[in-house]
């Protein structure tokens, strides 16, 4: 009998115990932030682009706090920087993970960063929102992996629709130019691949070491080998440098079209001082002020945007990353208030199988993680003038030519914009 | 490749090495004379990089505006030397070791520095000669580049004369020979050591110039020009202000030329390739002694 009693006073002094402690804590968990995870470039060559998108990002955490949250908890924005590094991302993401107990994920700009970090969020079975990456999960095949850029899987978006306007133009031989570095090279494959499948003779196929200097000898082989159409792929400081290199040396007449992935050309600092030096360039884009892409809320957004991009020292215009970033906290928004859970499978499902409202548009997703629908603009330099920053708000410079669902305007042979 | 392309490749690089020569004559100075571990020095370019890019917004040209940096990086130079000699080269032992993470941790506080200052945008300038061209015959050469051309040419042929012909330039090739002769003949070497190491970072304010006149520049730059301007002083042989040029032209030939063939992004491994090579036949560099 004793013993019983012991044992009742012992199990009921237990679960008391027990109460006391879980108490204090289920009433902190309900008060704490939901923590939201990302590692970004904000130094080292993809810091520009980074720090806009940090910048878009943290706007939706203010929009959504000052709205009261998700599930009744403010949501907090753990960053760090990696140094535009990919050697420090898995490191940055565990400690996300482990250190921080982060609730939501978000992947870093680009593709170079991102790739280290899939076998991390494949293998601990992760919800992890895509940032500008390409084909980033082509091989790991993470089925919780939601990527938030218009180019879709595969270099059709991208490389189709601007050898499609070269061959438009007449052009039957194709200069391949690529940085030799992940995505550059992805995206050079990609378009290798389309222009055997359309016919074109490649004439000139070289990669080139990051980080190039001076592009003269290049663009000389270039010109030397007469194709009719040059495909780019290449990073901020070689795309100005290429940009200019081009100008100085000539790129020959027998040239109708030059572009298709060049980073850099998207941002304001670089941009600016281009100025009428990137007439005639094609290039792929995410957004631009042409009457096709005046999503809901987009203008808006950017507009708050740019009254804070001055004070934060980032791309004036934000018109490239931003909204991108703003609208993946938009997706995450959706699927957490849906769902009522911060259960990756749970959201990972609902994003799955449903059309995601957000500033960059409607977006539904494929099967590996990738926009269904890409909906990548080409656009063209057109008419573009000196020591101007304020043309590139509104429309006319930047000319969607592809795809037809968002055409403003016709491609123009390279040769004609810089007359 | 044909010979019109090569002819080309090797006039650009001759440019190319020009510019790779002028951005490493004031690390020649510091680390091949005064044997100052300067690991901050692509910083300090990158510093009158955009000493130049604020100049530039008041309509200052981007030469000009290098030109009017020297002085005020001959002061800031002055100053680095007395704080580095003071908290290292004075109190002796392991001052290489512990000369190189100072040199580090100057070149983090001015790349964080110009973080905090510009933002990590990729800056560039406007001048007449960037993005224009002159026509020698069928070839157009970068205006940009040929001025590169010229201020390495005059940097080094001003250098190259201050120090074989004037007192203190002799004095300051003698510190780096003997430290104790130079004292015992009455000459203070800390005060030459100081002087020079000031003329090093003045021409940080010129060549900084020229890194923004040749391309984009963000903070972070100097990381990826510590091997180039480490290798071509080292190959030049430490302290040989002609050899620095002639370090500097090889580089750039042999980039250019391996840009323009087959297999581009040989590019780096071919430059360094050839550092190894004259080391192992030659361990002092080119002209060293």
């Amino acid at each position: 009998m004793q013993h019983t009693r012991r044992k009742l006073l012992a199990g009921a002094s237990a679960l008391l115990a027990a109460t006391a402690l879980a108490a204090p804590g289920a009433v902190l968990a309900q008060g704490q932030p939901i923590k939201v995870g990302i590692g970004i470039a904000q130094t080292g060559p993809l810091g520009g682009g980074g720090k806009a998108a940090l910048l878009g990002l943290q706007m939706w955490v203010d929009d959504v706090n000052a709205k009261g949250g998700l599930l009744g908890r403010k949501v907090q924005l753990i960053a760090y920087d990696d140094q535009s590094n990919p050697a420090v991302t898995p490191g940055i993401y565990t400690k996300l993970l482990d250190v921080d107990k982060v609730d939501l994920l978000v992947a870093p700009y680009g593709t170079n960063p991102t790739a280290p970090i899939m076998p991390l969020v494949k293998q601990r079975d992760l919800l992890l929102m895509g940032n500008f990456s390409f084909d980033a999960n082509a091989k790991i095949q993470h089925d919780k992996w939601f990527n938030n850029a218009p180019w879709g899987a595969g270099a059709v978006a991208w490389g189709g629709t601007f050898l499609e306007a070269g061959k438009a133009l007449g052009g039957k031989t194709i200069a391949f130019l690529a940085a030799d570095a992940e995505f550059a090279q992805n995206l050079a494959t990609g378009a290798r691949a389309i222009s055997k499948a359309m016919g074109l003779q490649t004439v000139y196929d070289q990669n080139y070491p990051p980080n190039t200097v001076d592009f003269s000898s290049m663009i000389r082989a270039v010109r030397n080998a007469k194709p009719d159409i040059v495909f780019v792929a290449s990073y901020p400081g070689e795309s100005a440098a290429l940009v200019r290199a081009v100008n100085e040396i000539g790129v020959g007449s027998s040239v109708k079209l030059i572009g298709g992935g060049m980073v850099g050309l998207q941002f304001t600092p670089i941009m600016e001082p281009l100025g009428s030096m990137l007439n005639g360039f094609v290039n792929f884009h995410s957004w631009v002020p042409e009457k096709t892409m005046d999503f809901p809320g987009v203008a808006d957004f950017l507009k708050r945007y740019q009254a804070r991009a001055v004070q934060e020292k980032v791309d004036p215009l934000g018109f490239y990353l931003p909204p991108y970033n703003y609208a993946i906290g938009q997706m995450l928004e959706q699927a957490v208030t849906a769902t009522k859970s911060l259960d990756h499978k749970m959201l990972a499902d609902y994003i799955r199988k449903n059309e995601m409202k957000t500033i960059v548009g409607n977006i539904r997703y494929d099967a590996v993680g990738e926009w269904a629908t890409p909906r990548l603009p080409m656009i063209q330099f057109q008419g573009v003038t000196d020591k101007n920053v304020d043309q590139f708000r509104g429309p006319g410079r930047q000319v969607i030519i592809a795809p037809a669902k968002l055409q403003t305007g016709n491609v123009q042979p390279f040769d004609k914009l810089r007359k | 490749m044909d010979l019109e392309l090569l002819y080309e490749a090797i006039i650009s690089g001759i440019l190319l090495g020009c510019f790779y020569a002028a951005v490493s004559l004031g690390l020649s100075l510091a680390f091949g004379l005064l044997d100052v571990p300067h690991i901050a020095h692509p910083s300090f370019l990158v510093l009158g990089a955009f000493a130049t890019y604020m100049l530039g917004l008041q309509g200052v040209d981007p030469l000009l505006a290098g030109l009017l940096m020297m002085p005020v990086f001959f002061v800031f130079g002055l100053a680095v030397y007395q704080f580095y000699y003071s908290t290292f080269e004075k109190r002796g032992t392991d001052t290489g070791l512990r000369g190189i993470a100072f040199f580090f941790g100057v070149a983090f506080i001015v790349e964080v520095g110009l973080i905090v200052a510009f933002g990590v945008d990729q800056r560039l300038v406007e001048a007449p000669y960037i993005g224009t061209s002159t026509r020698f015959g069928e070839m157009r050469i970068p205006n940009r580049m040929l001025v590169a051309f010229g201020v390495a040419v005059l940097i080094t042929t001003v250098l190259t004369i201050y120090l074989a012909k004037t007192f203190t330039g002799r004095a300051i090739k003698a510190v780096a020979q003997d430290e104790g002769a130079l004292r015992l003949m009455g000459a203070d070497p800390v005060r030459i050591k100081r002087f020079a190491f000031a003329i090093a970072t003045a021409t940080c304010a010129l060549a900084g110039a020229l890194l923004i006149i040749v391309g984009p520049v963000d903070p972070g730059l100097g990381r990826l020009y510590i091997g180039r301007t480490f290798c071509v002083v080292v190959l030049a042989g430490l302290g040989s202000m002609s050899g620095t040029v002639v370090a500097g032209l090889i580089l750039g030939i042999a980039e250019s030329i391996v840009l323009a063939s087959v297999g581009a992004a040989w590019a780096p491994a071919v430059a360094f390739g050839i550092l190894l090579v004259v080391l192992g036949v030659r361990p002092a560099g080119l002209f060293g002694r």
